[in-house]
């Protein structure tokens, strides 16, 4: 039977552009240039790498997003996903990680999965902890924050290197695995790969086709309010210093003077 | 006066020096009741009274250490059960952020995480975060449920501040759910001797310009002479030339100190984003231009081969 492989994928904002909130708070989807989290990345990639090694495996990208978003699936496709599901739905401007969750734990469950595969964090957010949430939501394993990963005869292994260790993990399937940037660089899609991602299938889905009432999700259903958003005040202009011989010694004298020696 | 649940992070026993931050912040919303978990839980007993902790709820159990995550989410909900606390605060770590957010999910709960403050509020309390890369600052509130916090290191002083500390067995029995992702083995980090990079006072950093493996000898003796933590930046990891582990950026540790030192490191955004709410930060780089200079109180435009030995020595014969 086919492997079936949900990777999640972000729509962010360009983190070398100028991020901001919006004034209601959210973060500013539409003045920002956005794209395919660089850290989805590598979940696609492996993806990609298990789906070649099994018999017979079937790649969706996922994605809970605005319109733009669909550029984040293009590109996932454009690398060699089969297929893409799009969740997009008025309602759900403002939803917080609860929310997320709840919507793409619906639609994967609704798309059928042998194994999810999500980035080890959101590159706006950087909460890295969705992976573990949708574990819980769906009640299946979470082997999360890989550095590597295989899959073989219906089970997941990898490496997590934690603070203190690196531990391998081994779980059955159906699962929900995060791969971090250490698990392999991301290919570049061809340009074959471009135009095949062009015919490839996108399916967009809204709230009532899962079962999902507006006021689960959205900035009203959050789970979490933000008071405010300011921004960091510019630090103030240092010395700079030009090293003629001296550099080091006058480092020195600097760090004396803040009592750090 | 309201119960305050604390997680409590410890190796074998020593409670790491960001749970006692915690308990610092705990105290400012009510009484801190701390759930240790593993080898050693009822040895942190001593440390969390000292700094506060009006209870310890304390269990061990071999799944702690075999399976993944859940075996303390389900600890942690039983402690939860018992104590009815008006808040729960996690020290953040990669799989204590994860602990907590299944937690959340379970007892129906917001969660906010890697908080850099906290205050208490008319609403509950009121988190202090960065975001986006530390440009912004942000205040927030959980709005449903018991609010679950997660917090950074470096957040608040360590305080001593007696209480009971009594000791009480928590019961705790795992569900199915907690068998499902099993550690086959562990390979403990070895340690360098020096300060643990999210925890220092000082942070030593070393970026492409260092050139080498074998050149970050001078990065650490700088390090060493300062008694810092010694950081890298990705494209000193990618290089090899220094463990992942040491990585400060988006994808590597976030770090606070009182000191960083950036010595060959151009300051890219996601760099910048794992260590711009340092209070002091100094820059080496032999390129005017660097980003990095942008952020620094003391920067030195110049060769790091010729600044950081100078430094070093300098350092070591103020210290006498
Ligand atoms: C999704 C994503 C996540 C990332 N996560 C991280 C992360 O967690 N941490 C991180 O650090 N980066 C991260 N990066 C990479 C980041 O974008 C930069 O590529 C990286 O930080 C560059 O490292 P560097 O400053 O050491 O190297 P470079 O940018 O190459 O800078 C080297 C600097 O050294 C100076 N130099 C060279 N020789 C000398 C000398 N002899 N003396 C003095 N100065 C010298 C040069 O002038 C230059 O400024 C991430 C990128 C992406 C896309
Ligand atoms: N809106 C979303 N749509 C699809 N996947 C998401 C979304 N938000 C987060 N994810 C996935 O969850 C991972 C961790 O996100 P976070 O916990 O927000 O840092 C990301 O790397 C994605 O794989």
């Amino acid at each position: 039977m086919s492997l079936r492989i949900v990777v999640c994928v972000k729509y962010v904002p360009d983190a070398t552009g100028d991020r901001h909130f919006a004034d209601d708070l959210t973060v500013d989807r539409d003045d920002v240039d956005g794209l395919l989290s660089e850290l989805d990345e590598y979940a696609v990639e492996q993806a990609l790498q298990i789906a070649e090694e099994a018999d017979d495996a079937e790649v969706t990208v996922l994605t809970v997003g605005p319109e733009d978003a669909k550029d984040a699936l293009r590109k996932a496709l454009s690398m060699g996903a089969d297929k893409a599901v799009h969740v997009e739905d008025d309602d759900l401007h403002g939803t917080d990680v609860m929310g997320t969750s709840l919507v793409l734990a619906k639609a994967i469950e609704k798309t059928g999965y042998d194994v999810v595969i999500a980035g080890m964090a959101s590159t706006d957010g950087t909460m890295g902890v969705l992976p573990a949430i949708l574990a819980e939501r769906l009640g299946v394993p979470q082997v999360t924050l890989l550095s590597e990963v295989s899959i073989e005869d219906g089970v997941v292994k990898g490496r997590r290197d934690g603070d203190s260790a690196s531990e391998q993990l081994e779980a059955s399937l159906p699962a929900v695995v995060s791969v971090t940037d250490q698990s392999g660089e991301a290919r570049y899609p061809s340009f074959k790969g471009i135009m095949a991602a062009k015919k490839k299938p996108v399916e967009s889905l809204e709230l009532d086709d899962l079962d999902i009432d507006a006021d689960e999700v959205g900035l009203a259903g959050a789970w979490t309010a933000v008071d405010s958003a300011a921004e960091r005040p510019a630090r103030t202009a240092g010395t700079i210093v030009k090293d003629e011989g001296e550099g080091g010694k006058q480092l020195a004298e600097f760090l004396a003077s803040q009592k750090f020696i | 006066m309201a119960e305050i649940l604390v997680y409590v992070d410890h190796v074998d026993g020593a409670v790491r020096k960001p749970t006692l931050e915690l308990l610092t912040l705990a105290r400012r919303l009510g009484e801190p009741v701390a759930v240790a978990l593993g080898n050693g839980a009822a040895d942190t007993a001593a440390a969390l009274a000292e700094h506060g902790a009006v209870k310890v709820l304390t269990a061990d159990a071999p799944e702690f250490a075999e399976y993944l995550v859940v075996p303390k989410v389900e600890a942690l909900q039983a402690a939860y059960e018992a104590v009815s606390p008006a808040a729960v605060l996690v020290p953040s770590s990669a799989e204590n952020k994860e602990i907590a957010a299944r937690l959340a999910v379970r007892i129906g709960s917001g969660i906010i995480t890697d908080a850099v403050d906290l205050e208490a509020g008319d609403e509950g309390p009121v988190a202090t975060q960065s975001a986006f890369a530390a440009s912004f600052t942000t205040k927030s509130r959980v709005s449903k449920g018991t609010p679950v916090i997660t917090v950074k290191p470096n957040s608040a002083p360590v305080e001593a501040a007696p209480a009971a500390g009594a000791v009480e067995a928590l019961s705790v029995s795992f569900s199915e759910k907690a068998h499902g992702t099993k550690v086959t083995s562990r390979t403990p980090r070895e340690s360098t001797g020096r300060p643990e990079l999210t925890e220092a006072a000082i942070v030593v950093s070393g970026g492409r310009g260092v050139n080498g493996a074998e050149n970050f000898a001078i990065i650490e003796a700088l390090a060493d002479s300062l008694g810092a933590a010694v950081g890298a930046s990705r494209a000193a990891v990618d290089a090899g030339w220094y463990p992942h582990s040491n990585q400060v950026g988006q994808t590597g540790k976030s770090v606070s100190p009182q000191l960083y030192i950036a010595s060959g490191i151009s300051g890219a955004i996601q760099h910048r984003a794992g260590m711009q709410t340092s209070k002091t930060i100094v820059a080496i780089n032999k390129d005017a231009e660097a980003p990095i200079f942008d952020l620094v109180d003391y920067g030195v435009v110049g060769d790091l081969f010729d600044v950081v030995p100078q430094l070093t020595e300098e350092v070591k014969t103020r210290k006498g």
